[in-house]
């Protein structure tokens, strides 16, 4: 990690309520802030503050060239911010959309991904790639998907995701910190969330790579990050009243995935549920699955259980609720690793 | 419909220095240049020629997994390589053998790539600012422009050409076709990036002819994204040195992007894996070794004045240049196994530790029973 964040520790801001968009907003005032190589590229970042208004405000206070209004391409936007770190600059790139990062595919994971390796460790690529992403805001069709799985399938890459205005807000300065390309999924259903965040970042500050265990319980681990976290929470309340006590982990990292956290929680309450927006098939999902399986059979007292989205295109919005995983489908998945009959068991082995 | 210009030529086919109006613009930039860097030109064509052929051979004795040629293209290669300075910086595609050698990379170094030890090999800091190979075409394009970008918003331009910097990215008529190009020459011109776009034309994008890529001549191209162009005879050295000299100096005196069309031919094959037989036609191809980069620049520089001692001596340089590659790339080892986890991150990783740890102790326990 460059030593940007190192110095950033200025005077104590305190702790105020901030939105989740507003806090990447201050994340990322503070980050230009505390390194003039840091820039911002995207389409409608600067005069209009972007789509989702989280860089608004940047371009009028640091200018043309730190916040640009980038010509509407997005393997454009990603090409040339490896040409900008080449040239020594902390690019921070936004993709307006989850659904328009797949004209910078190439350049992120075949370019981005791999220039650190080719050069044997003689050039970095710091560069952070901001992404909305996730559905349940009603859009049209490329707005509310979740392509995290793409990216988390590529080495040379980290992915991140935050799910809470105070980890939106360390976690992309940690992300504009890292010497390594990141890509920050943003939960767009969230942007609006509020909560306390401290602009302190300390060593004792948790790191990006960590997963952070929510709320704690003793018969279910329910794995969860980005929109859903607040979901999964929400069913360990609503499952406490029956008597069952589910352990939430906010996973935050996607790439690499904290697993001794989920292994440690697993070894305590035995069984598995994760959730997330994607699709099911080859998701984040599997891959936790195997994993923890692997780690910790033995400690297992029923197989990992999975509430994800269907292996559809992401449906029309009017539809979407019934794609999207809510709480009374985390409860089902809870009853069924509880071995509750009433549940049905998960769709791939009926 | 951008209006067509001359192709610039100094040189003729027959190695006559021309006197048309469009070669007298650019004549002050070759009587600029001395006898010693005239005989360079030559000495780089011949060099490059003698170990493309010797690369080739190596392939086709097994010792490389694949070569690309550059038989035909030195001119074009030579001419803007040595038209640039010593701070600018260069995005390759995956052909420009010469432009790598003049500018300080180790030519084992990209036998290197091409025998399968390694998938890039050089830091293009300690390597003339030379970039990568880029197999992915256009890619680099981008890569190019966000470098020239950089260099704008550096701000640190003092009008001098002899620090000011500006980047050159290669390309070739398939790559203009990739939207990557085109978005490069949009940003490029957005932020009037000092960058010259250098198109090889080698007629053939493995086996799709150029007509497929374009209907209009490529450097009319430019002129829709607001960059200038302009297309040169590409196996003509004085024409690449000069245009690209003009146009490099141009783009960094803050003028903007440039564009320049080579027109060249890819004598040899696509790479050692194709048969260009299958789909060109030889009398195309006789034409343009009729059009030949070296024959045309040795036949000028004996009419004037330089004589059989200093060619013998360049044939001789090129066999001892070729006899070195050949040595160094029987010599190369391979890497060690643990290799292949190291620098895909900058910084610690669990996956990667893990996997390495998990590898070494996995083959160790092979050797143990073995």
């Amino acid at each position: 990690m460059s030593d940007t964040l190192a110095k950033a520790t200025g005077p104590a801001t305190g702790t105020e309520q901030l939105t989740l968009s507003k806090a990447i907003n201050t994340g990322l005032r503070r980050a230009l802030e505390d390194d003039e190589k840091v820039v911002l590229l995207g389409e409608d970042i600067g005069k209009l503050g972007g789509v989702f208004r989280v860089t608004d405000g940047l371009q009028r206070d640091f200018g043309e060239r730190r916040v640009m209004d980038a010509p509407l391409g997005e393997s454009g936007i990603v090409g040339t911010a490896i040409g900008l770190a080449f040239r020594g600059y902390r690019p921070v790139c936004e993709v307006q959309f989850d659904g328009f990062i797949y004209p910078a595919f190439n350049q992120i994971v075949a370019q981005l991904a791999k220039l650190h390796y080719r050069t044997d460790g003689a050039v970095s690529m710091p560069i952070t790639i901001r992404v909305p992403y996730g559905g349940g805001i009603g859009a049209v069709e490329h707005h509310s998907e979740s392509p995290e799985a793409y990216f988390a399938h590529t080495s040379g890459l980290r992915v991140i995701t935050c799910s809470n205005p105070q980890d939106a807000h360390t976690m992309i300065r940690q992300a504009i910190a890292c010497d390594d390309p990141v890509l920050f999924f943003e939960p767009k259903r969230r942007y609006w969330t509020k909560g306390d965040v401290d602009q302190e970042i300390t060593p004792a500050t948790l790191s990006m790579e960590s997963a952070r265990v929510v709320m704690a319980g003793s018969d279910v681990t329910l794995v969860g990050y980005g929109p859903l976290v607040a979901t999964a929470s929400d069913a360990a309340l609503a499952a406490a009243d029956e008597g069952v006590s589910i352990e939430v982990i906010d996973l935050r990292s996607l790439s690499p995935i904290d697993f001794d956290t989920v292994e440690a929680s697993v070894r305590k309450t035995g069984r598995l549920v994760i959730t997330h927006e994607a699709q099911q098939f080859g998701g984040l999902g599997a891959e936790i699955a195997a994993s923890i399986t692997e780690r910790c059979f033995d400690y297992l007292q029923a197989a990992p259980a999975r509430v994800t989205g269907f292996d559809v295109p992401y449906p029309a919005a009017k539809l979407e609720d019934h794609f999207l995983p809510n709480l009374d489908r985390l409860l089902d998945a809870v009853d069924r690793v509880m071995g509750k009959r009433n549940s049905l068991t998960g769709w791939g082995n009926r | 419909m951008a209006e067509a210009a001359p192709t610039v030529q100094l040189l003729s086919p027959d190695g006559v220095l021309q006197s048309d109006a469009t070669a007298e613009q650019y004549r002050p930039y070759i009587d600029a240049l001395s006898d010693e860097q005239l005989r360079q030109f030559h000495r780089d064509m011949v060099v490059t020629r003698r170990f493309d052929l010797e690369a080739t051979n190596l392939q086709r004795q097994g010792q490389l997994a694949l070569w690309p040629p550059s038989h035909g293209q030195e001119a074009a290669q030579v001419g803007s390589a040595r038209a640039m300075r010593h701070q600018d910086h260069v995005f390759p595609s995956y052909r420009e053998h010469a432009v790598a050698m003049i500018r300080g990379v180790d030519v084992v170094d990209i036998v290197r790539l091409m025998r399968g030890v390694t998938h890039g090999g050089w830091n293009p800091a300690e390597r003339g600012n030379f970039h990568l190979y880029t197999l992915v075409l256009g890619s680099q394009a981008l890569h190019a422009a966000g470098y020239a970008m950089g260099i704008t918003f550096d701000g640190i331009a003092t009008g001098d050409p002899e620090t000011d910097e500006a980047v050159v990215v290669y390309f070739g008529d398939g790559a203009t076709s990739q939207g990557d190009v085109s978005e490069a020459l949009v940003f490029a011109a957005s932020f009037q990036a000092p960058q010259v776009f250098f198109l090889q034309n080698n007629h053939w994008a493995i086996s799709v002819p150029v007509s497929v890529q374009s209907r209009t001549p490529l450097y009319l191209r430019a002129g829709g994204f607001g960059i200038p162009g302009i297309q040169i005879d590409g196996n003509d050295v004085l024409a690449s040195y000069a245009v690209t000299r003009k146009n490099l100096d141009e783009a960094r005196a803050g003028d903007g992007p440039r564009m320049i069309e080579a027109l060249t031919y890819r004598i040899g094959a696509h790479t050692t894996s194709d048969d260009p037989t299958k789909y060109r036609l030889s009398h195309e191809l006789e034409s343009w070794i009729a059009r030949d980069p070296i024959v045309r620049y040795e036949a000028w520089l004996r009419s004037r004045g330089e004589g059989d001692a200093f060619f013998a001596e360049t044939a001789t340089e090129a066999e001892d240049f070729a006899a070195d590659l050949r040595k160094r790339t029987l010599e190369l080892t391979v890497p060690s196994t643990d290799r292949i986890f190291d620098h895909v991150y900058s910084e610690s990783h669990p996956v990667m530790d893990g996997q390495k740890q998990w590898l070494a102790d996995y083959e160790a326990s092979l050797g143990a029973e073995g």
